[in-house]
């Protein structure tokens, strides 16, 4: 039988990471999907700790894995709140139209 | 039981912020009020924490919490720099409509967020002061929602930011599983031999953090954002959370990962080196003053780092004094920029400097002396902050770092020159507003004239930092 071990979901951890990285950088078109790529790192960190947390029989990587669901939660409102602010201004939040700024 | 004493300064804040929310709520037209109340609260908040001026190390909350000279010196800092920021920047707030209740409030808990991360001793609690900071810090920046540069500013600092966060955090979650602990001092009695994940860990809160103090080269969004954010939020941004970030790159570099000099050494010395070749080549060819700071900070940033870089006690202090000179004359800079105003709107373009010195002798004057001090002329303190940060890499026998600063230091003399001859031997052009509020004049006035007689004392700025002594 196959036995999932610590570097399973470590491995699992790095590719959504990767993943959430790749989001960022490749993504042409909607700023949404860059704050969901924000949101697949923090995920990926969350899967790192919880499944260091249970390796290491030790809570403490847990309760990190909480506060920073909380952070994630705000970081989301926050960003979603100056989407709208930069809508409203230009009228499209197309990655490739933001450029006012720059030199 | 917790001595709650130590931590009076943060209860005291955050409660007069949450007071302060609700005199806003309840009270119409209560901005004014707000933001006076808000100044005199980091008045009380600085005699807080000159209170707990100490030697001693006090650890509180589980060891999560500590308390020592580096942290309240760097507090003091924040605080003090936080009230000339308030004081020089009511009348820009005014006149481009953004005084609102809830400017002084972010500012305030942006504040408290960056004391919890100087204070830090865990993992935990110095991310939830970061973020606590930057969350503060992502409105800040787009608060003048009408404005398409602010708003656009806002938005790519926040992409940018909660990237940094996600990969510093990635790095926490590293360090907490190679170590088996989220505990600074702890982590560094754990971590003897090197490995694989605890060198990766490092790399990455390494390059989360240099995004947070804008090192190349994670520096992309500092322009931008510099650029379009109010000149008061610029202000803010080019002053405390460098300072904040700096304390916690001494702080995660000299407790945690001491024993890892040799893998975290030549990487902040990468840092430090294209930081300040960038920030010197870059900073020619711009032509507003906000993005001009912006890589005249990053090349700042690349001294303090040149100094943190050595590994030593000289070294630290060396930066730590770099820093403090920088907030000043980056004070000095920005209430001169404040008073570009001509029929309430305000001009941050080179060419509107033109011919200043006929219409407006003393502003030209402080402002050349900021841009000298800031080039690092004798006998300015910009001098100083270098000539520390030189006699500590030298000391160290780290000579290519040391002649690269030297270089990059004569190329940033160019543009900072080039401002300097514009300003008195360029046609003038119309006069500026001359009736600026006293609490503009008065931080102009202060801080160019620590500039410019740091020269005579200069053994008390480094008496009091030669206590901090970590290593």
């Amino acid at each position: 039988m196959f036995d999932v071990g610590l570097g399973h979901y470590l491995t699992l951890g790095a590719i959504i990471f990767t993943i959430g990285i790749a989001g960022i950088f490749l993504n042409r078109k909607n700023i949404i999907v860059i704050l969901m790529s924000i949101e697949l790192i923090l995920l990926a960190v969350n899967i790192n700790l919880v499944a260091f947390s249970s390796f290491l029989n030790e809570l403490t990587g847990q309760i990190f894995t909480l506060f920073i669901l909380t952070v994630a939660a705000a970081e989301a409102a926050i960003g979603l709140a100056i989407i709208v602010v930069y809508f409203r201004n230009t009228g499209t939040i197309r990655v490739e139209e933001i450029d006012k700024l720059k030199g | 039981m917790i001595n709650l004493n130590f931590v009076y300064p943060e209860i005291f804040l955050s409660i007069s912020l949450m007071v302060m929310l609700l005199i806003g709520v309840f009270k119409k037209e209560s901005s004014n009020i707000v933001y006076i109340l808000s100044i005199f609260s980091l008045i009380i908040l600085l005699v807080l924490n000159f209170n707990l001026f100490d030697k001693r190390e006090i650890y509180l909350f589980n060891e999560g919490f500590k308390i020592d000279f580096l942290s309240t010196f760097m507090k003091v800092l924040i605080i003090s720099s936080g009230i000339f920021v308030m004081l020089s920047s009511s009348i820009y707030l005014k006149a481009t409509k953004i005084f609102k209740i809830e400017y002084p409030i972010l500012l305030l808990s942006s504040i408290l967020g960056m004391m919890i991360m100087i204070s830090s001793n865990d993992l935990i609690v110095f991310y939830m002061g970061l973020e606590l900071q930057s969350l503060a810090l992502y409105v800040l920046a787009s608060f003048n929602r009408d404005n398409q540069l602010s708003s656009e500013s806002g938005l790519k600092y926040f992409v940018l930011s909660a990237l940094s966060s996600g990969l510093l955090l990635y790095g926490c979650s590293l360090i907490y599983g190679f170590s088996g602990t989220t505990n600074f001092n702890q982590i560094s009695l754990n971590i003897n031999e090197v490995q694989y994940g605890l060198t990766l860990g490092i790399v990455f809160i390494l390059v989360g953090l240099s995004f947070k103090i804008s090192a190349v080269p994670f520096h992309m969004w500092a322009p931008d954002v510099y650029a379009g954010s109010p000149t008061s939020v610029t202000m803010f941004f080019a002053i405390l959370p460098k300072v904040a970030a700096l304390t916690v790159f001494i702080k995660f570099l000299y407790i945690p990962f001491i024993n890892l000099i040799d893998q975290w050494q030549i990487i902040l010395i990468f840092l430090s080196i294209s930081s300040m070749i960038f920030g010197a080549v870059a900073a020619i060819g711009q032509e507003n003053l906000k993005r001009l700071m912006a890589y005249s900070s990053i090349s700042h940033m690349g001294f303090a780092l040149a100094g943190l870089s050595v590994g030593t006690n000289e070294g630290i202090q060396s930066s730590i004094v770099y820093v403090s000179i920088y907030l000043v004359m980056n004070l000095a800079f920005f209430s001169c920029l404040f008073m570009l105003k001509r029929n309430n709107s305000y001009f941050e373009n080179i060419d509107d400097l033109s011919g200043l010195s006929k219409n407006h002798p003393l502003l030209s004057l402080s402002m050349m002396i900021t841009l000298f001090s800031l080039a690092g002329i004798p006998p300015l303190a910009g001098f100083f902050a270098k000539f520390y940060i030189f006699l500590a890499v030298v000391k160290e026998e780290m000579y290519f770092l040391a002649i690269i600063g030297l270089l990059s230091t004569v190329i940033a003399a160019f543009y900072y020159l080039r401002i300097i001859k514009i300003i008195y031997f360029d046609p003038e052009k119309e006069k500026f507003d001359s009736d600026h509020n006293i609490g503009l004049k008065f931080t102009l006035i202060i801080s160019t004239i620590l500039i410019l007689i740091y020269f005579v004392f200069p053994s008390s700025l480094t008496n009091v930092i030669s206590n901090i002594n970590i290593l």
